[in-house]
């Protein structure tokens, strides 16, 4: 019985394992279409001069957000919200974004931008990543008590955090984005 | 079949495809599409080729287990949907130095290996430091309506928009 327990647990992360490659197969088969595997057009989209990833970026949380809080609604899945704190995700996103706009890429555009040529990401790009992640995890144990966890305020979504139904939210959100993108149409950006 | 072989796609149909890809990952695999941990998990396996089974023991990676996973091979197949993209149009080429580098700071392949570097690792940091990236926080996060991806993905375009005017227009 353990046994056989322990080769359907076996055989289930191998298909998991697999479908994890179908999906990164289809997302840099889209990334790469819409140009978000080139520096030119992510320094583009910061110095604002391109906005091919913000529209990329919106139409897929557009999207995504009205099927799965669809589907959430149906039972069909649930949600994964990361947990959080002013600590961790202020600090840790502007650091991030000083990393974006000097590498040019961010940690799944690189794995694109290498499927791509670009020399820039396969050598010093992914040294890069590489060094920066093990120098986190070297400072973790320091870091942890002190800063990350200043102003916690846990997983939670917006709909939670006002008490209200899911659709109260998503609906203003995602007339928002399409008028965003609306917009960003009509000046032509 | 001719849409296979176009260079560019609308961004729009490229952000569609991305949202209709998130509703199968969380159905199918029950994970949001995410990139960053992999990287860490890499660095992590490689510092353990050298310094052996006390690597597993830091708190880092205790927390992300040292083992290939869903969301590595999601990573590995980004390189090669990518590399079969740019093969089926005609868009693959070995480039070392962009454009828009170039027309700022010349096409001395040092240099931009060295600023490569240098963002890769407050990249790699930040992301560990936020907890996650732009796919994982700017487009998974935002879609469920997650507070901590809201604000990591508004401070990662402050810092990126911040930094890259900075570079460009005093620097470059």
């Amino acid at each position: 019985m353990q046994i056989k327990n322990s080769e359907t647990k076996s055989r289930k992360d191998k298909y998991s394992l697999l479908w994890g490659l179908a999906f990164g197969i289809v997302f840099g088969f889209l990334l790469q279409k819409g140009g978000a595997t080139k520096y030119d057009v992510i320094i583009g989209q910061l110095l604002l001069t391109d906005m091919t990833v913000v529209k990329i970026m919106l139409s897929a949380v557009l999207t995504g957000m009205i099927g799965i809080y669809a589907m959430k609604t149906l039972g069909l899945v649930e949600l994964y919200p990361k947990s959080g704190s002013f600590g961790r995700n202020i600090i840790g996103g502007l650091i991030f974004g000083a990393g974006f706009a000097i590498l040019g890429y961010c940690p799944g555009t690189i794995a694109g931008a290498i499927g791509n040529g670009y020399l820039d990401a396969l050598t010093g790009g992914l040294a890069g990543i590489l060094i920066g992640s093990g120098l986190f995890a070297a400072l973790y144990p320091r870091l942890d008590p002190v800063i990350l966890n200043k102003g916690d305020f846990g997983s939670i979504t917006l709909p939670k955090l006002l008490k209200v139904n899911d659709w109260i939210v998503v609906t203003p959100v995602a007339v928002l984005i399409f008028l965003l993108l609306y917009w960003l149409e009509k000046i032509s950006l | 079949m001719e849409f296979l072989t176009q260079v560019r796609w609308s961004p729009y149909a490229v952000g569609i495809g991305i949202g209709i890809l998130s509703w199968l990952s969380f159905l199918i695999s029950r994970k949001p599409i995410a990139c960053s941990t992999t990287f860490a998990r890499a660095s992590g396996m490689i510092e353990k080729l050298f310094r052996g089974k006390k690597v597993d023991l830091k708190p880092y990676y205790h927390k992300e287990k040292l083992v290939v996973d869903w969301q590595w091979m999601l990573v590995m197949g980004i390189v090669i949907g990518s590399l079969i993209s740019a093969l089926l149009s005609g868009d693959f080429h070995w480039k070392l130095v962009p454009s828009i580098w170039e027309n700022a700071f010349g096409s001395a392949p040092l240099l931009r290996v060295i600023a490569a570097l240098f963002g890769g690792i407050c990249l790699g940091f930040g992301a560990r430091w936020a907890n996650g990236c732009t796919s994982g926080h700017g487009i998974s996060g935002t879609l469920q309506l997650a507070i901590s991806s809201w604000i990591s993905a508004a401070c990662f375009f402050i810092g990126g928009i911040l930094t890259a005017h900075l570079i460009f227009r005093l620097i470059g």
